[in-house]
């Protein structure tokens, strides 16, 4: 599975770690970027304190397989990892993890860069904000 | 014609339900599936699937479809 949705919290390290021994050739690639987002416990100046995280399921994973695609395809990756959260989650834990390998920097930067510009616009995913007092969904994503 | 509905986030909230089954003569775009269900004209921002692929409001529809309307998105 390089496109993975997970409804618990997930360790991003051990995700990337167990993933890089399993499906990369030593030797294959000497860049890795990678970025991993994580739940703030503020936004708009108020105080989060967890959020449910929805998606359309079936949509989402094609998206994001597609996506993966053709960033591998562009940029000449060698491989690309991809990992969601969906459901509750609460300040710290990790949202997403996105992974590029590939021979040389450029590469790897260009496209984690470009994948999570890509999700964030695209993959059919909403968060709703649970406040002190109140709820509220989160109307767009803040720019880059 | 019967297509199948499917409302997400707080579009989901503002309609009341997450799937409707709309059966109607006369439609034949994502538009009218829309008018159909809402008797709204769709916002701006208002984002459409056919069969989980992004589409435009005025893609033609087809028996058996789901179409699916949300607002932007905002994972990551």
């Amino acid at each position: 599975m390089t496109v993975e949705i997970h409804e618990h919290p997930f360790d991003p390290w051990q995700t990337l770690s167990a993933y890089r021994s399993k499906n990369l050739v030593a030797g294959k690639s000497g860049a890795s970027a990678v970025f991993v987002g994580t739940m703030r416990d503020f936004n708009e100046g108020d105080e989060v304190q967890a959020m449910v995280l929805e998606h359309y399921p079936g949509m989402t994973e094609q998206q994001l397989k597609d996506m993966r695609a053709q960033a591998i395809s562009r940029h000449d990756l060698e491989d690309a990892l991809v990992v969601h959260r969906v459901g509750v989650v609460h300040p710290g834990e990790d949202i997403v993890l996105v992974a590029a390998f590939s021979a040389h920097r450029k590469a790897a930067l260009d496209a984690c860069r470009e994948m999570m510009e890509i999700l964030k616009s695209t993959a059919p995913f909403w968060k709703k904000e649970t406040l002190a007092q109140s709820e509220r969904w989160v109307e767009r994503n803040t720019p880059g | 014609m019967t297509i199948n509905v499917r409302f997400f986030a707080s579009l989901r909230e503002r309609i009341g339900h997450a799937t409707m089954i709309v059966e109607a003569d006369g439609i034949t775009t994502a538009r009218d599936v829309w008018k159909a269900v809402s008797g709204e004209s769709p916002d701006e921002e208002m984002l459409v699937a056919i069969n989980k692929e992004y589409a435009g409001l005025d893609r033609a529809v087809s028996d058996g479809d789901e179409v699916a309307f949300f607002p932007p998105v905002t994972g990551g």
